[in-house]
């Protein structure tokens, strides 16, 4: 015990005491009664030597008594790339529990094409996919910086403000606002069911299950009337009238409307805002980058892969074995879960040299696992980084001297969304 | 070793020897050719270096497999003799192979 504690002293020397408690429990505790679902662990920030351990020690790893059940964490970023396009043996299938960690509830199933195996999945992403082509994006960048610039024209200066409600929330509800056309004034509504639709009940504050599903039916209503009022017009770009209009979506049952609404709520929603609002953070955080960024502003697509990474705003993605497979040395047997956690394999020496350098000139920077490999990589991905490009290409123009972090963030009680839920921030006058 | 040319969308053209068993993928990205970004690293997993391949190519380059076909049917821009680079590998029998790199790897 003593040698290991004098070990990690030096490895370590940098972390911080919470930090520091945490890697000495995560290596006291015996394996069997790790369970990685424990919101104290993400609200914390102290998953990270708990996955370490994992990774060396036990990279596919069975839970017997897991908080909602029992699962497997798979750690490594091999072992995840192997799971995520062997979509033929590891089901998404909501009816099986769908793609977190925690089932969905069996009696209020969101069928949505992210939570869909072949060949429905197939055909429902196809119908949305077009929404994100190099046409639109093109488009939409244009009205995409526009907003950016007007936000970024109002934000006070020489005071203390939050980040995360004025710039990182601000941003990304705009954008979705516009790709679903919807009522400006109301856009804030956007936010609003997509953070109830991730909603741990278990959190005190949060809503309880009836309280969300009643929330997610209000939100059905809403897009119904829109779906109403699109339907027998001409069609139009945006992702209401598309889903209308496309013969692969337009006979929908109003649940898997509902579902692909969350889905595209979400999806484009809290993972790109905890990803603008991460960066600030890693920045300010690594100096010597922020200066390599301001030298060479060229770098800035690449930072913003670097970002997407460090940050893995999606911290697992979960499956379910449809048979019998043998991976890293262990038997799953067919019908358990199987969690993919990203924010793991993002941080696997074994594939990404230096994992945890935050570094925005690294090379191979794209082939983080943040937005998932195969049939269900994420849709969106190119919209996401496209916004991050934007935003930091404005903070480039329009602060030199950077943004000043002016507290501690703080961060989503949750396994699955990995986020901030305020950033205190000053820009210097 | 294959002599690959890469075209880019702007008619631009690079031509690279490729070592026998590397990926047009890898070879692209070690070089420096636009156009093509292999997210995946490789693991036809993403779709991002999608290729056209030249009509006189298409047949030594060879079948595909189940996955670069699922992966191909959600990539932009898909045409008959559309391919991910990544599961193209160098070799005598595509020497001089001719490839067009799309606009944009959406």
């Amino acid at each position: 015990m003593a040698t290991r504690a004098i070990d990690f002293a030096a490895l370590h020397a940098d972390e911080p005491p919470q930090l520091a408690a945490a890697r000495a429990a995560a290596y006291a505790m015996p394996l069997a009664e790790l369970d990685l679902l424990d919101t104290d662990l993400w609200v914390n920030d102290t998953h990270w030597p708990y996955f370490e351990r994992l990774r060396d020690e036990s990279p596919v790893h069975y839970h017997a008594n897991g908080r909602f059940g029992p699962y497997w964490s798979v750690t490594r970023y091999a072992d995840i790339m192997a799971v995520d396009t062997d979509h033929a043996r590891f089901s998404s299938d909501a009816h099986l529990g769908g793609i977190t960690a925690k089932d969905m509830d069996d009696d209020f199933i969101l069928p949505m094409f992210i939570a869909m195996d072949p060949p429905k999945h197939d055909v429902q992403r196809k119908a949305v996919s077009p929404i994100v082509s190099p046409g639109n994006l093109a488009n939409l960048e244009v009205l995409i910086r526009e907003r950016a610039q007007k936000i970024f024209d109002e934000l006070p200066v020489g005071e203390t403000f939050d980040w995360v409600q004025r710039v990182s929330i601000e941003l990304t509800t705009q954008m979705l606002a516009t790709l679903f056309d919807f009522p400006w004034e109301d856009r804030r509504l956007l936010t609003y069911w997509s953070d109830m639709a991730t909603a741990d009940e278990t959190v005190p504050g949060n809503p309880t299950k009836p309280e969300r599903e009643a929330i997610m039916l209000e939100c059905l209503m809403y897009f119904t009337k829109l779906w109403n009022e699109r339907v027998n017009a001409p069609p139009t770009g945006d992702l209401v009238s598309m889903l209308a209009h496309n013969p692969a979506t337009r006979d929908m049952v109003p649940m898997e409307y509902l579902g692909n609404l969350i889905l595209l709520i979400v999806g484009g929603n809290d993972t790109t805002r905890n990803s603008i609002t991460g960066g600030l953070t890693f920045m300010a955080a690594n100096p010597d980058e922020w200066a390599k960024l301001r030298a060479d502003p060229s770098l800035v697509e690449n930072a913003v892969s670097e970002i997407i990474r460090y940050q893995t705003p999606l911290a697992h993605m979960r499956r379910t074995a449809l048979v019998d497979v043998e991976l890293g040395g262990k038997q799953i047997r067919k019908g358990d879960r199987v969690v993919m956690w990203y924010v793991s394999g993002n941080r696997d020496e074994r594939a990404i040299a230096e994992p945890n350098r935050f570094m925005v000139d690294r090379a191979r920077a794209r082939q983080h696992l943040s937005f998932g490999f195969g049939i269900h990589r994420c849709v969106g991905n190119r919209l996401a980084e496209m916004q991050l490009k934007i935003v930091w290409q404005e903070i480039l123009r329009r602060y030199p001297r950077g943004i000043e972090i002016m507290g501690e963030p703080g961060r989503v009680p949750s396994a699955f969304v990995k986020g901030y839920t305020s950033l205190p921030v000053r820009i210097p006058a | 070793m294959a002599k690959i040319t890469y075209i880019a969308a702007d008619g631009g053209a690079r031509t690279l020897d490729i070592a026998d068993g590397e990926s047009l993928m890898e070879a692209a990205l070690a070089n420096g050719v636009p156009g093509i970004d292999g997210d995946c690293g490789g693991n036809a997993a993403c779709a991002t270096c999608h290729v056209h391949v030249d009509a006189a190519w298409l047949t030594a380059a060879g079948a595909k497999s189940d996955m670069e076909a699922a992966m191909l049917d959600f990539a932009e821009g898909v045409t008959a003799d559309s391919r991910l680079a990544c599961q193209i590998f160098a070799s005598a029998a595509i020497d001089g192979m001719v490839v067009r790199t799309p606009v944009s790897q959406h």
